[in-house]
């Protein structure tokens, strides 16, 4: 753990220079110690990937003090991941057709049917390492490599929100219409982000998703019951 | 309603305050004034809460009718205003009546100003704020920059309790071409060779016109990274110095995404994001590092201006009590 400075008003609390589950853990146990010091010197967290930043009032609070209260209270001193309990929040998705455009495209780069692509894709349990490029993004890992495709050579102008695809090795969920190069390989009715909810965003980092195949019908009654506001999305610990 | 009408947008203007904390987690940039000096003194001027919505323009001021009673001050760049014609002050507190128009011009010095109403903007508070996320199209006037024709709400305020100030001239800002800006080291720093932090501090930078609300993008003697410039993406704090490959620095400002994927080498201090955020493209810029003690000290300095009330002046001079002034204060005229 290293601390890097950012201006007068932020630190850096440094864990890591790579992608990796372990890194994730201790992110997730720092940021959630802070959020339990509930000082109003400290204004607002941001973790990431490799590292937290902290924004605060250095006229409150100094650097020092947090880093000393990091030091003191957080016992990330573990090289192998303890066996852990995973926050899973289910995301239903119906694959391919004009929901997921680009599905048979991914389905004959990899050798793959498209039910193939769909029994992988939704087999799979992916860490939400960050969020971030727009509100309620989430970068993803854990994609298995058989169903990698390259991106769109022309990205298009217009995704629909709760588009889920694939860019290389990655695979994410657009929480609103914008335009972007993935390979689209189906879309989910559950809003990402919506700011006028409580909680704005669906997905926090360190929660683990899971993707759930469901049919047209099912697709078309949750995408009601989210409307009026009266869903519930599937949460579990394991 | 109590407020506004907007008889021309200006440029690019739009409902802020200092900015969405809270949500960076989730992807929402901080977005907020990009100068909160100029914001937060504004709104000193009428006796305001500081973090009270206000409207920053930029380039061209905007022009409006109150549509009822009010008081509001302008703050910030070299702007010419007038109410119904008569030029008047920035910096300094105004009472105006129903159907008054103001009108602002073009910046001449500075690059933003920033207009707050006495009680307040009254827009919806989305995610803890009332400030305009224009990229997530959250907050302020529905997510948008103002068109003319808007109306805009303000908290109602019995305008007799409301005492109009002024700001301490000697602290009103002086807005150069020419600015020194510091910046302390860090963030991804080692990334870089002796000869690339070097030149960060020789070279002479220039603000290029691809600069915004998200970024200032500088152009000027290239800086060395010592392998490349592409890292695991970290946050980006305000004022963060950027580096991508092409060595040319961009500094993060308040409509930054929230993380970033380039090596950063520094952070520019608390104290000089206004200076920034009012120097117009083509302004030369001077990197001068600094250590994060003397940055706070600065910050400390800088807060002892702004909250000190001897710096906001009634603007009808002292107040005097006790024998020298035995009439009630009732027959005097109140400036319109």
């Amino acid at each position: 753990m290293k601390f890097l400075n950012a201006g007068d008003s932020a630190i850096i609390v440094e864990l890591g220079n790579e992608i990796s589950p372990l890194i994730n853990s201790k992110i997730k146990k720092i940021t959630a110690f802070l959020d339990s010091l509930n000082t109003d010197g400290i204004r607002d967290l941001l973790p990431t990937y490799r590292s937290i930043i902290v924004y605060f009032d250095p006229l409150k609070i100094s650097a020092e003090d947090i880093e000393k209260q990091i030091v003191d209270n957080c016992n990330i001193n573990y090289d192998v991941l303890e066996e852990e309990v995973r926050d899973i929040v289910e995301i239903p998705v119906m694959y391919g057709g004009e929901y997921g455009p680009d599905i048979e495209n991914i389905a004959n780069v990899n050798n793959l049917s498209v039910e193939e692509v769909i029994k992988i894709h939704s087999s799979g349990e992916y860490l939400v390492y960050m969020l971030g490029f727009t509100a309620g993004f989430p970068y993803l890992g854990g994609m298995d490599k058989s169903i990698a495709t390259p991106r769109l050579k022309e990205p298009r102008l217009k995704i629909p929100g709760g588009s889920v695809g694939i860019a290389g090795e990655q695979t994410g969920i657009y929480p609103l219409e914008s335009p972007g190069g993935w390979q689209l390989l189906g879309r989910t009715p559950l809003e990402l982000f919506n700011p006028n909810k409580e909680n704005p965003c669906l997905l926090n980092v360190g929660e683990y998703i899971k993707f759930v195949p469901v049919d047209e019908d099912t697709y078309l009654q949750i995408e009601r019951e989210v409307k009026s506001g009266i869903h519930k999305e599937k949460r579990y610990r394991k | 309603m109590n407020g506004i009408k907007i008889l021309d947008a200006g440029l690019l203007s739009s409902v802020q305050d200092l900015g969405r904390y809270g949500y960076q987690r989730s992807g929402v940039s901080t977005t907020g004034v990009m100068d909160e000096f100029a914001s937060r003194v504004a709104n000193k001027l009428l006796g305001n809460d500081e973090n009270a919505a206000v409207i920053e323009t930029t380039m061209k001021g905007i022009s409006f009718e109150f549509l009822n009673d009010g008081a509001f001050a302008v703050t910030g760049g070299n702007c010419e205003t007038t109410i119904n014609g008569t030029p008047i002050k920035l910096w300094v507190g105004y009472k105006c009546k129903k159907g008054d128009i103001v009108k602002m011009g073009i910046c001449k010095g500075g690059l933003r100003n920033y207009i707050a109403f006495a009680g307040g903007i009254d827009v919806p508070i989305v995610m803890n704020s009332r400030t305009t996320n224009l990229k997530a199209k959250i907050g302020g006037v529905n997510g948008r920059k103002l068109v003319i024709n808007d109306e805009i709400e303000v908290f109602p305020i019995d305008l007799k309790t409301v005492e109009l100030k002024k700001f301490n001239e000697k602290y009103i800002p002086k807005y150069s071409k020419e600015i020194n800006v510091r910046v302390i080291l860090g963030q991804q720093v080692d990334e870089f060779t002796e000869k690339g932090i070097k030149t960060l501090f020789d070279g002479q930078y220039s603000i290029t016109n691809e600069s915004d609300r998200m970024g200032m993008r500088l152009l000027g003697e290239a800086i060395e990274h010592k392998v490349g410039a592409d890292i695991i993406s970290d946050g980006m704090t305000i004022g963060a110095v950027q580096v991508p490959g092409n060595g040319q620095p961009i500094i993060m400002m308040s409509d930054r995404q929230t993380t970033g994927g380039y090596t950063k080498i520094g952070n520019v201090i608390s104290v000089d994001l206004p200076v920034l955020a009012q120097a117009m493209p083509g302004t030369k810029i001077k990197f001068v590092e600094i250590n994060r003690k003397d940055a706070v000290e600065l910050l400390r300095k800088r807060e002892i201006v702004v909250s000190d009330e001897k710096n906001y002046m009634s603007r009808f001079g002292v107040k005097k009590t006790g024998p020298l002034n035995p009439l009630p204060l009732l027959k005097r005229k109140v400036e319109k």
